[in-house]
């Protein structure tokens, strides 16, 4: 019996160890950037043979400083918190309409227009870059914000999140509201979209995220430096010389501190919409 | 008689709403997706360079003609299916191992699912930025070199050698990427009946017979979609060479859509490049319908 809870025990042990040196693993390269971002750059690769890289010695946020002298930072948030916003107040809108209209409302090409949305979602808008440049030119929309917002709006996987959400929604609650006179789009503001609000968030939030790690289009599209996103700002400050790596690190802190905040605060509908997605898929 | 009316009246209604809320997304969708589907295939037969917009020539399958002997191509081509054939199972394997560790609740349980997650709350950009600096073969200023060296090896030539520098982007990868798939296994873990496992051990199942009878089989569906997923992000392959090696060293981390990119954007081949566009597009569709049909035919 006692040797029974011995090896229980021993188990317990084995466990925590071997997820302490994963996790450990898995957040090093995190913990580094971090450090190195409050080192003094003389000092930001003394000491890589030992554990003591991953402690800053003389700590200051001088890099930061550093950072937002020499890169309008400022104007870098403003431009991505700006269009993904804009983004997403339409996506919220459009797509929770679209998917509604498809659970719950009979029309001729319904079933062609929800397999259309599903077909699609497999799309890599990667194989389109090109006519999507030349489109993007012809209205006059490069290099300013409507080329990064109106392509965007429209999601298939967002379409089809709002969908299966909607599809649960009980029929008779709907039909009540009819009866009672109110029209089905008063309905769904009214009714379906306060009852909703779980997947309202769950989409901003995986949008919000999608659009915040966003390269290779607002990359191609937005050429001026006015007008430049957080992921090109971080690009280019790397590749521009003289390379000052503390100040690099500290800019990649940055860039991800609006991440991590939205993480805290949302994570429940973050986490549920990621595992909601392979469930249903 | 007046029921009947308010009914067709609602049926009415109904259809007309239908329209109104699907109208705005089928619009936009079809502007910017569809069109521009449509629009690759066909400047794909036309001889069409940026520099000369009005000198836009029909050349029929004359730039898929010279794919097929274009080596910077082939080796984008193979350096893609590298990747991918590689960062798949690797990525997915590792996500259901890290799944596994956390599916259970235990003190602290939270935290460790944090870590494993914690990569995913950086963007590739900053993992790419990052990771350049951590490869750097010097080991006075390289990270892992230093690691090596601390434990006896000698230092790797990460990023600037041919032979380690796509293995490298791809360990990077699954890194990054595997927090990710570990939440949808996770979710996928949660909905195993616990009594299947009970009935396993107490027909004297080991835990490795459980994971492999139990776990497993119950799994299919979850592992069949984060394949799917992972595969297709796999395909798309462009942020992390244009940030870590420019394509290098000597072409050997170029992938499709970083010669879309080359032969579209840097140098002005817009029907060229729409040729691969569309041998690219034609390539993840045959994929992900290839692998739809292999795993539900089981």
């Amino acid at each position: 019996m006692k040797s029974l809870k011995a090896q229980k025990a021993l188990q317990k042990i084995l466990f925590y160890a071997g997820n302490t040196i994963i996790g450990i693993i898995f957040v090093s390269p995190l913990i580094w950037m971090i450090s190195a971002s409050l080192k003094p750059e003389a000092k930001i690769f003394a000491n890589m043979n030992s554990i003591q890289t991953f402690v800053p010695e003389d700590a200051s946020f001088d890099n930061y400083i550093e950072v937002f002298r020499r890169v309008d930072l400022m104007n870098v948030f403003k431009n991505t918190i700006t269009y993904i916003l804009l983004i997403l107040v339409f996506d919220l809108l459009i797509n929770s309409i679209c998917g509604y209209a498809l659970a719950k409302f009979r029309f001729k090409g319904r079933k062609l227009i929800l397999s259309f949305v599903v077909a699609l979602m497999v799309m890599p808008m990667e194989a389109i870059l090109l006519p999507m440049y030349i489109e993007m030119s012809q209205l006059g929309w490069v290099n300013s914000l409507p080329a990064l917002v109106v392509p965007s709006i429209a999601k298939c996987f967002s379409i089809y999140m709002f969908y299966n959400f909607f599809k649960d929604i009980p029929d008779d609650l709907l039909e009540a509201a009819s009866i009672d006179g109110s029209s089905p789009i008063r309905t769904f503001f009214s009714i379906v979209m306060p009852i909703s609000k779980t997947v309202y968030a769950t989409v901003f939030i995986l949008d919000f995220v999608a659009h915040w790690n966003d390269f290779m289009w607002p990359f191609l599209i937005m050429t001026g430096k006015e007008s430049r996103t957080i992921q090109l700002a971080v690009q280019s400050f790397f590749g521009t010389q003289p390379v000052h790596y503390s100040a690099i690190m500290a800019s990649l802190v940055l860039s991800a501190i609006p991440m991590i905040v939205m993480f805290i605060f949302m994570q429940k509908y973050y986490v549920e919409g990621i595992a909601s997605s392979g469930i249903k898929g | 008689m007046a029921k009947t009316e308010q009914m067709s009246g609602r049926k009415r209604d109904e259809r007309i709403a239908g329209y109104v809320f699907s109208l705005p997304a089928v619009v936009l969708l079809i502007a910017f997706l569809v069109v521009p589907i449509i629009y690759t295939v066909y400047y794909s037969v036309f001889q069409y360079q940026v520099m000369r917009p009005n000198d836009i020539t029909f050349i029929g399958f004359e730039n898929y003609h010279k794919l097929i002997t274009d080596s910077d191509f082939w080796i984008s081509l193979k350096n893609t299916f590298y990747f991918t054939i590689i960062v798949v199972p690797v990525q997915c394997a590792l996500a259901l191992a890290l799944a596994m560790l956390v599916s259970k609740k235990f003190k602290g349980v939270a935290i460790f699912r944090t870590m494993y997650f914690s990569p995913q709350l950086t963007s590739m950009v900053v993992i790419a930025v990052l990771w350049t600096v951590l490869y750097n073969s010097n080991p006075n200023t390289g990270l892992i070199n230093a690691l090596l060296v601390n434990l006896g090896l000698e230092p790797i030539n990460f990023l600037t050698n041919e032979r380690t520098a796509m293995n490298s982007i791809i360990f990077m990868s699954a890194w990054q990427g595997a927090g990710y798939q570990m939440m949808i296994f996770l979710a996928g873990l949660q909905g195993i009946p616990r009594d299947q496992y009970e009935a396993a051990s107490v027909d004297g199942a080991t835990p490795w017979q459980q994971f492999w009878f139990v776990t497993i089989p119950n799994l299919k569906g979850t592992i069949k979609y984060v394949i799917m997923i992972t595969m297709i992000q796999a395909m798309k392959l462009f942020t992390q060479p244009y940030v870590m090696t420019q394509g290098g060293p000597r072409n050997s981390t170029k992938t499709m859509v970083y010669y879309i990119y080359t032969q579209g954007f840097q140098k002005g081949n817009f029907g060229y490049a729409c040729s691969v566009a569309a041998v690219f597009f034609v390539i993840v569709v045959a994929m992900s319908l290839i692998l739809q049909k292999i795993t539900s035919e089981e």
